[in-house]
Protein backbone atom coordinates (compact mmCIF):
# COMPACT_ATOMS: atom_id res chain seq x y z
CA UNK A 1 0.00 0.00 0.00
CA UNK A 2 1.50 3.11 -1.22
CA UNK A 3 2.10 5.83 1.47
CA UNK A 4 0.16 9.85 1.32
CA UNK A 5 2.08 12.81 1.56
CA UNK A 6 1.82 12.90 5.43
CA UNK A 7 2.81 10.13 6.23
CA UNK A 8 6.20 10.48 4.19
CA UNK A 9 6.78 13.94 5.33
CA UNK A 10 6.63 13.03 8.85
CA UNK A 11 8.16 9.85 8.84
CA UNK A 12 10.85 12.00 7.47
CA UNK A 13 10.75 14.95 9.91
CA UNK A 14 10.77 12.09 12.98
CA UNK A 15 13.46 10.33 11.81
CA UNK A 16 11.37 7.42 11.02
CA UNK A 17 11.01 4.80 7.73
CA UNK A 18 7.25 4.75 8.83
CA UNK A 19 4.43 6.28 10.52
CA UNK A 20 0.71 4.74 10.17
CA UNK A 21 -1.67 7.03 10.44
CA UNK A 22 -3.14 7.53 14.43
CA UNK A 23 0.49 7.00 15.34
CA UNK A 24 1.43 9.50 17.54
CA UNK A 25 5.18 10.63 16.80
CA UNK A 26 8.12 12.94 17.81
CA UNK A 27 8.31 15.14 15.39
CA UNK A 28 11.68 17.58 14.55
CA UNK A 29 9.86 20.36 12.27
CA UNK A 30 12.32 22.20 10.25
CA UNK A 31 10.75 26.13 10.81
CA UNK A 32 8.70 27.33 13.84
CA UNK A 33 7.14 30.02 12.98
CA UNK A 34 5.88 33.01 15.53
CA UNK A 35 3.71 36.01 14.77
CA UNK A 36 2.59 38.18 17.37
CA UNK A 37 2.58 35.58 19.88
CA UNK A 38 6.06 35.57 19.67
CA UNK A 39 6.69 37.18 22.68
CA UNK A 40 4.53 35.11 24.63
CA UNK A 41 6.65 31.99 23.79
CA UNK A 42 9.26 34.32 24.98
CA UNK A 43 8.10 34.56 28.59
CA UNK A 44 6.80 31.00 28.29
CA UNK A 45 10.36 29.85 27.89
CA UNK A 46 11.75 32.24 30.61
CA UNK A 47 9.16 30.36 32.79
CA UNK A 48 10.67 27.32 32.17
CA UNK A 49 13.90 28.66 33.20
CA UNK A 50 15.36 27.83 30.00
CA UNK A 51 17.40 29.74 27.18
CA UNK A 52 19.09 27.96 25.09
CA UNK A 53 17.43 27.73 21.83
CA UNK A 54 17.50 23.96 20.13
CA UNK A 55 18.51 25.69 16.37
CA UNK A 56 18.32 29.42 16.34
CA UNK A 57 18.18 28.90 12.35
CA UNK A 58 14.78 27.39 12.09
CA UNK A 59 12.82 29.97 14.67
CA UNK A 60 11.01 32.81 12.11
CA UNK A 61 9.31 35.78 13.87
CA UNK A 62 7.27 38.31 12.02
CA UNK A 63 5.55 41.09 14.11
CA UNK A 64 2.09 41.15 12.06
CA UNK A 65 -1.76 40.67 13.97
CA UNK A 66 -1.27 44.22 15.48
CA UNK A 67 1.40 46.71 13.15
CA UNK A 68 2.56 49.15 14.26
CA UNK A 69 1.80 48.90 17.94
CA UNK A 70 -1.67 50.24 18.86
CA UNK A 71 -0.66 50.64 22.46
CA UNK A 72 1.75 50.37 25.16
CA UNK A 73 1.24 46.68 26.23
CA UNK A 74 1.72 45.88 22.52
CA UNK A 75 4.63 48.11 21.69
CA UNK A 76 6.26 46.63 24.51
CA UNK A 77 5.54 42.85 23.71
CA UNK A 78 7.45 43.72 20.64
CA UNK A 79 10.47 45.41 22.13
CA UNK A 80 11.00 42.03 23.78
CA UNK A 81 10.50 40.34 20.71
CA UNK A 82 13.23 42.19 19.28
CA UNK A 83 15.66 42.31 21.98
CA UNK A 84 15.18 38.19 22.02
CA UNK A 85 15.68 38.07 18.16
CA UNK A 86 18.78 40.50 18.89
CA UNK A 87 20.05 38.31 22.02
CA UNK A 88 19.46 34.82 20.13
CA UNK A 89 20.88 36.23 16.54
CA UNK A 90 17.28 35.15 15.28
CA UNK A 91 18.44 36.39 11.27
CA UNK A 92 14.71 35.25 10.19
CA UNK A 93 13.42 37.86 12.56
CA UNK A 94 10.94 40.70 10.51
CA UNK A 95 9.58 43.53 12.00
CA UNK A 96 6.52 45.72 12.06
CA UNK A 97 6.32 46.98 8.61
CA UNK A 98 6.93 43.60 6.85
CA UNK A 99 3.60 42.12 6.54
CA UNK A 100 1.91 38.74 7.43
CA UNK A 101 4.01 36.14 8.17
CA UNK A 102 3.15 33.54 6.20
CA UNK A 103 3.10 35.64 3.08
CA UNK A 104 6.57 36.96 4.59
CA UNK A 105 8.26 33.64 4.76
CA UNK A 106 7.32 32.25 1.79
CA UNK A 107 8.41 35.23 -0.17
CA UNK A 108 11.74 35.06 1.10
CA UNK A 109 12.36 31.20 0.55
CA UNK A 110 11.62 29.74 3.61
CA UNK A 111 9.59 27.52 2.46
CA UNK A 112 10.51 24.84 0.88
CA UNK A 113 8.78 21.33 -0.39
CA UNK A 114 9.11 18.36 1.71
CA UNK A 115 9.63 20.73 5.62
CA UNK A 116 7.17 20.64 8.03
CA UNK A 117 6.66 23.50 9.16
CA UNK A 118 4.57 24.77 12.83
CA UNK A 119 3.17 28.29 13.24
CA UNK A 120 1.68 29.77 15.76
CA UNK A 121 -1.07 30.78 13.68
CA UNK A 122 -3.92 27.95 12.31
CA UNK A 123 -3.64 29.15 8.81
CA UNK A 124 -0.23 27.82 8.78
CA UNK A 125 -1.66 25.40 6.75
CA UNK A 126 -0.80 27.47 3.53
CA UNK A 127 2.80 26.40 3.35
CA UNK A 128 1.46 23.65 1.63
CA UNK A 129 1.17 25.67 -1.43
CA UNK A 130 4.99 25.29 -1.34
CA UNK A 131 4.80 21.46 -0.77
CA UNK A 132 5.51 21.54 2.80
CA UNK A 133 3.55 20.32 5.41
CA UNK A 134 2.86 23.11 8.13
CA UNK A 135 0.17 23.36 10.90
CA UNK A 136 -0.72 25.32 13.56
CA UNK A 137 0.07 24.58 17.14
CA UNK A 138 -0.61 26.91 20.72
CA UNK A 139 2.29 29.02 21.80
CA UNK A 140 3.29 26.61 24.44
CA UNK A 141 3.87 23.84 22.13
CA UNK A 142 5.88 26.21 19.87
CA UNK A 143 8.18 27.15 22.97
CA UNK A 144 8.42 23.26 23.39
CA UNK A 145 10.17 22.89 19.72
CA UNK A 146 12.65 26.58 20.52
CA UNK A 147 13.94 24.63 23.71
CA UNK A 148 13.78 20.96 22.91
CA UNK A 149 13.95 20.62 18.66
CA UNK A 150 10.49 18.59 18.49
CA UNK A 151 7.02 18.33 19.55
CA UNK A 152 4.42 15.03 19.64
CA UNK A 153 2.08 15.08 16.19
CA UNK A 154 -0.30 12.32 15.54
CA UNK A 155 -0.45 10.96 12.34
CA UNK A 156 -2.74 12.47 10.11
CA UNK A 157 -5.37 10.32 7.62
CA UNK A 158 -5.68 12.08 4.28
CA UNK A 159 -7.95 13.49 2.01
CA UNK A 160 -8.08 13.58 -1.99
CA UNK A 161 -9.39 16.45 -3.47
CA UNK A 162 -10.14 16.67 -6.73
CA UNK A 163 -10.60 19.70 -9.25
CA UNK A 164 -11.23 19.63 -12.22
CA UNK A 165 -10.28 22.77 -14.42
CA UNK A 166 -10.31 25.62 -15.63
CA UNK A 167 -12.29 27.66 -13.45
CA UNK A 168 -15.64 29.29 -15.05
CA UNK A 169 -15.13 33.02 -15.55
CA UNK A 170 -15.48 35.34 -12.90
CA UNK A 171 -14.55 32.68 -10.08
CA UNK A 172 -11.50 31.97 -8.33
CA UNK A 173 -9.29 29.55 -6.17
CA UNK A 174 -11.14 31.61 -2.97
CA UNK A 175 -14.46 30.07 -4.64
CA UNK A 176 -13.29 26.59 -5.13
CA UNK A 177 -12.74 26.90 -1.62
CA UNK A 178 -16.11 28.17 -0.19
CA UNK A 179 -17.68 25.67 -2.12
CA UNK A 180 -15.71 22.63 -0.56
CA UNK A 181 -16.17 24.44 3.19
CA UNK A 182 -20.07 25.01 2.74
CA UNK A 183 -20.18 20.97 1.04
CA UNK A 184 -18.01 19.69 3.54
CA UNK A 185 -18.86 21.52 6.39
CA UNK A 186 -16.03 23.19 8.88
CA UNK A 187 -15.20 19.91 10.28
CA UNK A 188 -14.69 18.28 7.25
CA UNK A 189 -11.41 17.65 7.25
CA UNK A 190 -10.86 17.71 10.79
CA UNK A 191 -7.20 16.32 11.50
CA UNK A 192 -6.97 15.35 8.37
CA UNK A 193 -4.38 16.00 5.67
CA UNK A 194 -6.41 17.52 2.63
CA UNK A 195 -4.27 17.23 -0.76
CA UNK A 196 -5.53 19.13 -3.54
CA UNK A 197 -4.83 16.87 -6.90
CA UNK A 198 -6.25 17.35 -10.18
CA UNK A 199 -6.02 19.30 -13.55
CA UNK A 200 -7.33 22.64 -11.85
CA UNK A 201 -3.92 22.19 -9.91
CA UNK A 202 -1.37 21.58 -12.40
CA UNK A 203 0.99 24.50 -13.20
CA UNK A 204 -1.25 26.79 -10.57
CA UNK A 205 -0.18 29.81 -9.27
CA UNK A 206 1.16 29.80 -6.32
CA UNK A 207 -0.65 32.59 -4.85
CA UNK A 208 -3.62 30.37 -5.78
CA UNK A 209 -2.17 27.44 -4.00
CA UNK A 210 -1.50 29.69 -1.21
CA UNK A 211 -5.48 30.62 -1.24
CA UNK A 212 -6.30 26.88 -1.27
CA UNK A 213 -4.07 25.35 1.46
CA UNK A 214 -4.91 28.29 3.52
CA UNK A 215 -8.59 28.10 3.76
CA UNK A 216 -8.23 24.02 4.31
CA UNK A 217 -8.13 25.17 7.86
CA UNK A 218 -11.31 25.82 7.22
CA UNK A 219 -12.52 22.84 7.06
CA UNK A 220 -10.76 22.08 10.10
CA UNK A 221 -7.51 20.40 8.08
CA UNK A 222 -4.46 19.66 9.94
CA UNK A 223 -2.43 20.66 7.01
CA UNK A 224 -2.87 21.16 3.21
CA UNK A 225 -1.00 19.97 0.09
CA UNK A 226 -0.36 21.14 -3.78
CA UNK A 227 1.90 18.47 -5.28
CA UNK A 228 5.20 20.67 -6.30
CA UNK A 229 6.09 20.88 -9.66
CA UNK A 230 7.57 22.92 -12.64
CA UNK A 231 5.98 26.24 -11.55
CA UNK A 232 6.89 25.57 -7.75
CA UNK A 233 10.12 25.06 -8.59
CA UNK A 234 10.36 28.61 -10.62
CA UNK A 235 8.77 30.17 -8.01
CA UNK A 236 11.72 29.35 -5.79
CA UNK A 237 14.12 30.00 -8.41
CA UNK A 238 13.71 33.28 -8.42
CA UNK A 239 13.96 33.62 -4.69
CA UNK A 240 16.81 31.94 -5.07
CA UNK A 241 16.02 28.59 -3.78
CA UNK A 242 17.61 25.96 -6.41
CA UNK A 243 16.28 22.31 -6.08
CA UNK A 244 19.58 21.02 -4.29
CA UNK A 245 18.35 23.24 -1.44
CA UNK A 246 15.13 20.71 -1.10
CA UNK A 247 13.69 17.61 -1.27
CA UNK A 248 10.18 16.88 -2.85
CA UNK A 249 7.45 14.46 -1.03
CA UNK A 250 5.03 13.46 -3.81
CA UNK A 251 2.52 10.93 -2.66
CA UNK A 252 2.35 7.27 -3.67
CA UNK A 253 -0.38 6.98 -6.63
CA UNK A 254 -1.71 3.79 -4.40
CA UNK A 255 -2.04 5.92 -0.93
CA UNK A 256 -4.65 5.49 0.83
CA UNK A 257 -7.36 8.14 1.67
CA UNK A 258 -9.90 8.37 3.94
CA UNK A 259 -12.38 9.99 1.46
CA UNK A 260 -11.88 11.62 -1.57
CA UNK A 261 -14.23 14.27 -2.79
CA UNK A 262 -14.21 15.68 -6.76
CA UNK A 263 -15.27 18.76 -7.59
CA UNK A 264 -16.42 20.42 -11.58
CA UNK A 265 -14.51 23.61 -11.60
CA UNK A 266 -15.90 24.47 -15.03
CA UNK A 267 -19.33 24.63 -13.46
CA UNK A 268 -18.34 26.93 -10.30
CA UNK A 269 -20.21 30.06 -9.62
CA UNK A 270 -18.93 32.59 -7.09
CA UNK A 271 -19.87 31.58 -3.54
CA UNK A 272 -20.51 33.47 -0.46
CA UNK A 273 -19.90 32.80 3.33
CA UNK A 274 -22.62 34.16 5.39
CA UNK A 275 -22.49 34.97 8.49
CA UNK A 276 -21.16 33.90 11.02
CA UNK A 277 -19.80 30.69 10.50
CA UNK A 278 -17.51 30.09 7.29
CA UNK A 279 -19.47 26.96 6.05
CA UNK A 280 -22.47 29.17 5.92
CA UNK A 281 -21.95 29.05 2.21
CA UNK A 282 -24.34 30.42 -0.28
CA UNK A 283 -23.95 30.90 -4.30
CA UNK A 284 -24.00 34.32 -5.09
CA UNK A 285 -26.93 34.91 -6.58
CA UNK A 286 -29.14 34.03 -2.60
CA UNK A 287 -27.19 36.84 -1.44
CA UNK A 288 -27.16 39.43 -4.15
CA UNK A 289 -28.41 43.02 -3.26
CA UNK A 290 -27.10 42.99 0.24
CA UNK A 291 -26.06 46.44 1.34
CA UNK A 292 -22.71 46.97 2.66
CA UNK A 293 -20.75 49.25 4.72
CA UNK A 294 -17.35 48.07 3.97
CA UNK A 295 -14.88 45.91 1.90
CA UNK A 296 -12.16 44.77 3.09
CA UNK A 297 -9.35 43.27 0.86
CA UNK A 298 -6.72 41.91 2.93
CA UNK A 299 -5.53 38.79 4.64
CA UNK A 300 -3.20 35.61 4.34
CA UNK A 301 -5.97 34.32 2.12
CA UNK A 302 -6.30 37.10 -0.65
CA UNK A 303 -4.02 40.11 -0.35
CA UNK A 304 -1.44 38.65 -2.48
CA UNK A 305 -0.76 40.30 -5.43
CA UNK A 306 -2.22 38.49 -8.09
CA UNK A 307 -5.36 39.29 -5.86
CA UNK A 308 -4.94 42.86 -5.92
CA UNK A 309 -4.31 43.07 -9.47
CA UNK A 310 -7.65 40.89 -9.84
CA UNK A 311 -9.62 43.22 -7.82
CA UNK A 312 -8.08 46.42 -9.98
CA UNK A 313 -9.21 45.27 -12.80
CA UNK A 314 -12.71 45.95 -12.14
CA UNK A 315 -11.75 48.79 -9.90
CA UNK A 316 -10.41 50.48 -12.84
CA UNK A 317 -11.89 53.84 -13.98
CA UNK A 318 -14.56 53.18 -11.32
CA UNK A 319 -15.31 54.61 -8.20
CA UNK A 320 -16.22 52.85 -4.46
CA UNK A 321 -19.82 53.84 -4.16
CA UNK A 322 -20.66 56.87 -1.27
CA UNK A 323 -21.55 55.51 2.08
CA UNK A 324 -19.33 52.55 1.39
CA UNK A 325 -15.65 52.21 3.07
CA UNK A 326 -13.33 50.20 0.87
CA UNK A 327 -10.06 48.94 2.82
CA UNK A 328 -7.33 47.38 1.23
CA UNK A 329 -4.53 45.73 2.90
CA UNK A 330 -1.22 44.28 0.77
CA UNK A 331 -0.09 41.25 2.28
CA UNK A 332 3.25 42.03 2.68
CA UNK A 333 5.63 44.85 1.90
CA UNK A 334 6.93 43.50 -1.37
CA UNK A 335 3.65 43.59 -2.52
CA UNK A 336 3.01 46.90 -1.68
CA UNK A 337 6.35 47.60 -3.91
CA UNK A 338 4.87 45.93 -6.77
CA UNK A 339 1.78 47.68 -6.82
CA UNK A 340 3.43 50.64 -6.78
CA UNK A 341 5.54 50.05 -9.49
CA UNK A 342 2.52 48.79 -11.78
CA UNK A 343 -0.15 50.98 -11.01
CA UNK A 344 -2.05 48.94 -9.34
CA UNK A 345 -1.95 51.16 -6.09
CA UNK A 346 -2.57 54.12 -7.91
CA UNK A 347 -5.83 52.15 -8.96
CA UNK A 348 -6.82 51.95 -5.83
CA UNK A 349 -6.57 55.41 -4.58
CA UNK A 350 -8.36 56.82 -7.52
CA UNK A 351 -11.23 54.45 -6.74
CA UNK A 352 -11.66 56.14 -3.10
CA UNK A 353 -9.69 53.22 -1.18
CA UNK A 354 -8.32 53.33 2.06
CA UNK A 355 -4.47 51.89 1.59
CA UNK A 356 -3.22 50.23 4.71
CA UNK A 357 0.35 49.38 6.01
CA UNK A 358 0.42 45.45 5.08
CA UNK A 359 -0.19 43.13 8.01
CA UNK A 360 -3.24 41.43 9.31
CA UNK A 361 -5.17 44.98 9.47
CA UNK A 362 -8.79 44.46 9.76
CA UNK A 363 -8.57 40.40 9.51
CA UNK A 364 -7.09 40.82 13.04
CA UNK A 365 -9.37 42.88 14.64
CA UNK A 366 -6.46 45.73 13.93
CA UNK A 367 -8.47 48.22 12.47
CA UNK A 368 -11.59 48.05 10.84
CA UNK A 369 -13.68 47.46 13.64
CA UNK A 370 -17.62 47.73 12.66
CA UNK A 371 -20.70 49.43 14.76
CA UNK A 372 -23.24 47.76 15.57
CA UNK A 373 -25.88 46.84 12.99
CA UNK A 374 -22.79 46.79 10.08
CA UNK A 375 -21.85 44.68 7.50
CA UNK A 376 -18.45 43.95 5.94
CA UNK A 377 -18.12 41.90 2.42
CA UNK A 378 -14.48 40.94 3.20
CA UNK A 379 -11.96 38.49 1.18
CA UNK A 380 -10.69 37.35 4.46
CA UNK A 381 -10.96 33.40 5.74
CA UNK A 382 -13.15 33.58 8.69
CA UNK A 383 -16.79 35.48 9.76
CA UNK A 384 -16.86 34.77 12.74
CA UNK A 385 -19.29 36.48 15.17
CA UNK A 386 -16.98 40.11 16.59
CA UNK A 387 -14.06 39.36 14.46
CA UNK A 388 -14.23 42.79 13.63
CA UNK A 389 -15.67 45.01 16.30
CA UNK A 390 -19.29 44.43 17.37
CA UNK A 391 -20.65 41.50 17.99
CA UNK A 392 -23.61 42.83 16.29
CA UNK A 393 -22.26 43.47 12.98
CA UNK A 394 -22.51 41.43 10.10
CA UNK A 395 -19.13 39.60 7.87
CA UNK A 396 -19.56 38.37 4.84
CA UNK A 397 -16.39 36.34 2.54
CA UNK A 398 -15.68 36.30 -0.79
CA UNK A 399 -13.48 36.36 -3.85
CA UNK A 400 -11.07 39.68 -4.39
CA UNK A 401 -13.47 39.92 -7.35
CA UNK A 402 -16.81 39.90 -5.29
CA UNK A 403 -15.00 42.53 -2.99
CA UNK A 404 -14.19 44.96 -5.75
CA UNK A 405 -17.85 44.51 -7.79
CA UNK A 406 -19.05 44.81 -4.46
CA UNK A 407 -17.41 48.16 -3.30
CA UNK A 408 -18.23 49.39 -6.21
CA UNK A 409 -21.81 49.00 -6.10
CA UNK A 410 -22.25 49.00 -2.41
CA UNK A 411 -24.28 46.00 -2.66
CA UNK A 412 -23.00 41.96 -2.76
CA UNK A 413 -22.62 42.24 -6.36
CA UNK A 414 -21.57 39.30 -8.89
CA UNK A 415 -17.88 39.76 -10.29
CA UNK A 416 -19.74 38.56 -13.47
CA UNK A 417 -21.42 42.04 -14.37
CA UNK A 418 -18.29 43.25 -14.99
CA UNK A 419 -16.39 41.16 -17.06
CA UNK B 1 -2.76 9.10 39.89
CA UNK B 2 -5.75 11.43 38.55
CA UNK B 3 -9.12 11.58 40.72
CA UNK B 4 -12.10 12.24 39.14
CA UNK B 5 -13.42 14.88 37.84
CA UNK B 6 -16.95 16.27 39.23
CA UNK B 7 -19.26 18.94 39.12
CA UNK B 8 -21.84 20.68 36.55
CA UNK B 9 -21.91 20.77 33.00
CA UNK B 10 -22.99 24.08 30.53
CA UNK B 11 -23.63 22.57 27.30
CA UNK B 12 -23.35 24.15 24.37
CA UNK B 13 -23.92 23.47 20.56
CA UNK B 14 -22.12 22.62 17.24
CA UNK B 15 -18.91 24.68 15.82
CA UNK B 16 -18.28 26.66 18.78
CA UNK B 17 -15.49 28.87 17.50
CA UNK B 18 -12.40 30.03 19.47
CA UNK B 19 -13.39 33.88 18.52
CA UNK B 20 -16.42 32.93 20.68
CA UNK B 21 -14.60 31.03 23.28
CA UNK B 22 -12.13 34.58 23.95
CA UNK B 23 -12.36 37.04 21.50
CA UNK B 24 -9.29 38.64 19.93
CA UNK B 25 -9.17 41.53 21.51
CA UNK B 26 -8.39 39.75 25.25
CA UNK B 27 -5.28 37.73 23.75
CA UNK B 28 -2.92 40.68 25.22
CA UNK B 29 -3.38 38.59 28.61
CA UNK B 30 -1.89 35.03 29.07
CA UNK B 31 -3.13 35.56 32.54
CA UNK B 32 -5.87 32.73 32.97
CA UNK B 33 -7.90 34.28 35.67
CA UNK B 34 -8.04 37.79 34.00
CA UNK B 35 -9.07 36.03 30.46
CA UNK B 36 -11.46 34.22 32.41
CA UNK B 37 -13.58 37.29 32.66
CA UNK B 38 -14.21 37.43 28.97
CA UNK B 39 -14.48 33.60 28.43
CA UNK B 40 -17.97 33.65 26.24
CA UNK B 41 -18.22 36.76 26.36
CA UNK B 42 -19.91 37.22 22.80
CA UNK B 43 -22.71 34.85 24.00
CA UNK B 44 -23.19 37.56 26.91
CA UNK B 45 -23.54 38.10 30.93
CA UNK B 46 -25.66 35.12 31.39
CA UNK B 47 -23.97 32.77 29.92
CA UNK B 48 -20.91 33.86 31.35
CA UNK B 49 -21.99 33.64 35.13
CA UNK B 50 -23.19 29.89 34.50
CA UNK B 51 -19.84 28.67 33.10
CA UNK B 52 -18.05 30.44 36.03
CA UNK B 53 -20.16 28.19 38.56
CA UNK B 54 -19.61 24.95 35.96
CA UNK B 55 -17.12 22.68 36.38
CA UNK B 56 -17.35 20.62 32.74
CA UNK B 57 -17.85 22.63 29.39
CA UNK B 58 -19.94 20.11 27.02
CA UNK B 59 -20.36 20.63 23.14
CA UNK B 60 -21.25 18.96 19.76
CA UNK B 61 -18.92 18.58 16.81
CA UNK B 62 -15.78 20.62 15.90
CA UNK B 63 -15.39 22.41 19.32
CA UNK B 64 -12.85 24.97 19.47
CA UNK B 65 -12.48 25.43 15.47
CA UNK B 66 -10.70 28.74 14.22
CA UNK B 67 -7.89 30.79 15.55
CA UNK B 68 -4.82 28.23 16.91
CA UNK B 69 -4.80 30.94 20.19
CA UNK B 70 -4.23 29.08 23.40
CA UNK B 71 -5.97 31.13 25.68
CA UNK B 72 -9.57 29.33 24.68
CA UNK B 73 -8.32 26.73 26.46
CA UNK B 74 -6.40 28.83 29.44
CA UNK B 75 -9.59 30.82 29.53
CA UNK B 76 -11.58 28.00 30.56
CA UNK B 77 -8.93 26.81 33.34
CA UNK B 78 -9.22 30.39 34.79
CA UNK B 79 -13.32 30.22 34.78
CA UNK B 80 -12.69 27.10 37.06
CA UNK B 81 -13.23 24.20 34.25
CA UNK B 82 -11.80 21.11 34.91
CA UNK B 83 -12.71 19.07 31.42
CA UNK B 84 -14.13 19.40 28.33
CA UNK B 85 -16.42 16.76 26.53
CA UNK B 86 -17.44 17.08 23.00
CA UNK B 87 -18.55 14.87 20.15
CA UNK B 88 -15.26 15.92 18.48
CA UNK B 89 -12.50 18.59 18.51
CA UNK B 90 -10.65 20.95 16.26
CA UNK B 91 -7.21 19.79 16.12
CA UNK B 92 -5.73 22.97 17.09
CA UNK B 93 -8.10 23.35 20.37
CA UNK B 94 -7.64 19.76 21.43
CA UNK B 95 -3.88 19.90 21.61
CA UNK B 96 -3.96 23.87 23.57
CA UNK B 97 -6.29 21.84 25.34
CA UNK B 98 -4.04 18.82 26.59
CA UNK B 99 -0.40 21.26 26.44
CA UNK B 100 -2.20 23.70 29.28
CA UNK B 101 -3.49 20.54 30.97
CA UNK B 102 -7.36 20.34 30.65
CA UNK B 103 -8.51 17.05 29.47
CA UNK B 104 -10.34 17.00 26.37
CA UNK B 105 -12.17 14.30 26.22
CA UNK B 106 -14.17 12.97 22.91
CA UNK B 107 -17.20 11.19 23.96
CA UNK B 108 -20.22 11.40 21.30
CA UNK B 109 -22.90 9.80 23.70
CA UNK B 110 -22.02 11.61 26.67
CA UNK B 111 -21.85 14.95 24.92
CA UNK B 112 -25.40 14.24 23.87
CA UNK B 113 -26.97 12.59 26.65
CA UNK B 114 -26.14 15.09 29.25
CA UNK B 115 -28.33 18.00 29.90
CA UNK B 116 -27.10 21.43 30.61
CA UNK B 117 -26.65 21.86 33.95
CA UNK B 118 -26.48 18.59 34.47
CA UNK B 119 -23.80 16.78 37.27
CA UNK B 120 -21.40 14.45 35.60
CA UNK B 121 -18.34 12.95 36.91
CA UNK B 122 -15.51 11.70 34.71
CA UNK B 123 -12.83 8.95 35.60
CA UNK B 124 -9.57 9.81 33.36
CA UNK B 125 -7.84 6.75 33.56
CA UNK B 126 -10.61 4.51 33.74
CA UNK B 127 -12.08 6.19 30.82
CA UNK B 128 -15.52 6.62 31.97
CA UNK B 129 -17.92 9.23 32.41
CA UNK B 130 -20.91 8.72 34.66
CA UNK B 131 -23.79 11.19 33.73
CA UNK B 132 -27.75 11.61 33.56
CA UNK B 133 -27.85 8.24 35.43
CA UNK B 134 -25.85 6.34 32.82
CA UNK B 135 -22.22 5.03 32.53
CA UNK B 136 -20.06 6.27 28.87
CA UNK B 137 -17.21 4.83 27.92
CA UNK B 138 -14.20 6.72 26.25
CA UNK B 139 -10.49 5.43 25.30
CA UNK B 140 -8.21 6.69 27.73
CA UNK B 141 -5.04 8.60 26.36
CA UNK B 142 -2.00 7.09 25.77
CA UNK B 143 0.78 7.44 28.17
CA UNK B 144 2.74 10.64 25.86
CA UNK B 145 -0.48 12.47 26.42
CA UNK B 146 -1.52 11.51 29.90
CA UNK B 147 2.13 12.29 31.43
CA UNK B 148 1.36 15.56 30.27
CA UNK B 149 -1.92 16.13 31.28
CA UNK B 150 -0.52 15.05 34.68
CA UNK B 151 2.22 17.48 35.26
CA UNK B 152 -0.44 20.18 34.41
CA UNK B 153 0.37 20.45 30.43
CA UNK B 154 3.69 20.45 28.38
CA UNK B 155 5.22 23.62 30.11
CA UNK B 156 5.84 21.92 33.46
CA UNK B 157 5.75 18.92 31.63
CA UNK B 158 9.16 19.69 29.83
CA UNK B 159 10.28 21.45 33.03
CA UNK B 160 9.93 18.45 35.13
CA UNK B 161 11.23 15.71 33.02
CA UNK B 162 12.70 16.99 29.74
CA UNK B 163 14.64 19.94 30.25
CA UNK B 164 17.00 18.21 33.11
CA UNK B 165 17.77 15.49 30.91
CA UNK B 166 18.92 17.26 28.70
CA UNK B 167 20.72 19.33 30.91
CA UNK B 168 22.49 15.98 31.74
CA UNK B 169 23.41 15.16 28.39
CA UNK B 170 25.33 18.48 28.10
S1 LIG C 1 -4.29 37.74 7.92
FE1 LIG C 1 -5.92 37.04 9.28
S2 LIG C 1 -5.96 34.83 9.06
FE2 LIG C 1 -4.03 35.54 8.19
S3 LIG C 1 -2.53 35.36 9.84
FE3 LIG C 1 -3.36 37.44 9.91
S4 LIG C 1 -5.09 37.38 11.34
FE4 LIG C 1 -4.59 35.24 10.77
Amino acid sequence: MGKTFAEKALARAAGLNEVRPGEIADVYPDLYMSHMASWRCIRTMEKLGSDKLYDVDRVAMVMDHISPAQSAKTADDQRLCREFAKKHGVKKFYDVNAGIAHVVLTEEGFIRPGMVIIGTDSHTTIYGALGALGTGVGFSELTAAWVTGKLWMKVPESLKVTIDGPLAPGTSSKDVMLKLIGELTADGATYLSVEFHGSYTEGLSVSDRMTLCNLAMELGAKNGFVRPDNTTRKYLARRGVNPDHYDEIHPDADAAYVKTVALDGRKLVPQIACPHAVDNVKPIDQVAGKKVDQVFIGSCANAKYEDLVEAARILKGRKVATGVRLLVSPASKEIVARTVADGTYAVFLEAGALLTNPGCSACAGDGGAMADGEVTLSTANRNFQGRMGSYKAEIYLGSPAVAAATAVTGVITDPREFL
Amino acid sequence: MSEKIRGKAIKFGNNVDTDVIIPGRYLVSIDPQELAKHAFEPLGPEVQKRLWSSQVVVAGTNVGCGSAREQAASCLIGSGIKAVVAKSFSRVFFRNCINTGLPAIECRDAAEAVGDGGEMSIDLDGGLIEAAGKSFRFAPYPQSLKQILDAGGLIPYLAKFVLPQQALKR
